[in-house]
């Protein structure tokens, strides 16, 4: 079988279960469910919280450099870490984490396949004991602009015919829901998707373990769809986290060099004034 | 204030207004915690049903004794926070009558105060979930009529 392209972003539960007592390794867990972790996590791992933790407490927007800085002091996450990411709902959340990371210079990052519901399953162990590790003086790089896509990005990537890869569900992607299916608070004032963009929603990704699918049929499913390596892509979503895990699958088991992330997403898009939009069942490759 | 609601309930929207931050997490937490094991009349109750809006798929039934509703949930353990929800209506609607329910405001749990740490996603649940033992109520009020 053929590997995926940049393998050592990925490790397996088992690799993670050896290197619990490991220094120089972070587990941090990041979830949908805000209770979650509490419930239990794996032995020493830190929490992160989508709302609570990455985003930025007053404007739209997730944490600045100097934020990004102190939060890994407190997580006890040095420049040198080795920083793993899992979490529920196939990983959704964890890679949005690992995006961030990325975008603040963080070398070495990977994501444990089949998230939490994989480590589960397997009957490893979890606890409720909350660890907390000594300060570090951490120090971001500049930002990474090449993995986030702006608004004013995405108008000039439509100008350019480039591949857009809208990640919702079908109904989302058509105009016929406002909102995912149960977030309704999350909605945008019009319905739709950002001309000639395809829908693949993201979960297409994973098999039902929560684990990737294979590098083949990864391929067949992007490649089907015109989302070709050789052309710069970005993927969106509704508030950019489920575009996140579908920025990884393209940009690390599939090794597209150019991929970014629109987090502004469709609550930016649906809501912009004049911005084109399109309905129904859209382009087709 | 809280004139609306059924008495247990209202304790248990005041006890979250009174926590701060985290706190409410906790108190989220400790309901989802207490949620019970499913009834076991409850596989067998042809009046379980999915509720739909829920990203978390979540089932509840309802039960009709003496003109008082009570009712019941299976929430998968991954998601507590869904859990907590039910666990809130399950305790603060046992045994109310059909009309109590309807009175409940729709946004009741806003005066939680649990949308100062939880986004406003993670509040669909329980706003789905009040949807549908309200019309369980609407649907016992026609039986009795």
């Amino acid at each position: 079988m053929a590997e995926y392209a940049h393998p050592e972003f990925l490790v397996e539960t088992e690799w993670v279960a050896q290197h619990l007592d490991d220094p120089s390794v972070r587990i941090v867990e990041s979830n949908e469910d805000a209770l979650l972790y509490d419930t239990g996590h794996i032995p020493g791992a830190v929490r992160v919280d989508w709302f609570t933790t990455l985003q930025h407490p007053v404007r739209r927007d997730f944490l600045t450099k100097e934020e990004f800085e102190a939060l890994c002091s407190s997580l006890g996450i040095s420049n040198d870490t080795t920083v793993v990411f899992y979490g529920d709902k196939s990983n959704w959340f964890a890679v949005y984490a690992f995006w961030l990371f990325e975008y603040y210079g963080h070398e070495k990052r990977k994501v444990m396949n089949g998230g939490r519901a994989r480590w589960i399953a397997e009957n490893r162990p979890l606890t409720t004991e909350v660890p907390s590790y000594p300060p570090t003086t951490y120090r971001a790089k500049e930002p990474d602009a090449s993995i986030r896509a702006f608004r004013d990005d995405v108008m000039r990537h439509i100008q350019e015919r480039l591949p857009l890869v809208d990640v919702r569900s079908p109904k989302e992607y058509t105009g016929e829901l406002l909102h995912m299916p149960g977030y309704p608070q999350e909605g945008a004032q019009r319905g739709g998707h950002i001309p000639g963009a395809v829908n693949i929603p993201w979960a297409q990704a994973v098999n039902e373990d929560g684990r990737f699918k294979s590098p083949e049929e990864l391929r067949q499913l992007y490649q089907s769809r015109g989302v070709t390596p050789d052309k710069e892509i970005i993927a969106y979503c509704r508030i950019g986290e489920r575009s996140s895990h579908t920025w990884f699958v393209l940009k690390y088991l599939l090794g597209y060099p150019k991929v970014r992330n629109y987090d502004g997403s469709w609550t930016e898009w649906g809501n912009l004034v004049g911005a084109p939009i399109e309905k129904g069942e859209g382009s087709q490759v | 204030m809280n004139v609306n609601l059924p008495p247990r309930l209202a304790e248990i929207v005041s006890d979250f207004a009174e926590c701060e931050g985290r706190e409410k997490l906790e108190l989220l937490l400790d309901y989802a915690r207490r949620f019970p094991p499913l009834p076991a009349e409850f596989n067998a109750d042809s009046d379980a049903e999915d509720v739909p809006e829920c990203m978390t798929p979540v089932r509840m039934s309802a039960k009709l004794t003496n003109g008082r509703l009570t009712f019941a949930f299976d929430v998968p353990a991954e998601s507590p926070t869904v859990r907590g929800y039910a666990m809130i209506i399950m305790e603060g609607l046992n045994e109310t009558t059909p009309e109590e329910i309807l009175a409940i405001p729709a946004e009741f749990y806003l005066q939680m105060g649990l949308q100062d740490v939880l986004t406003a996603q993670r509040l669909n649940g329980m706003a789905a979930i009040l949807a549908h033992v309200k019309r369980r109520a609407a649907e016992a009020l026609e039986k009795t009529d």
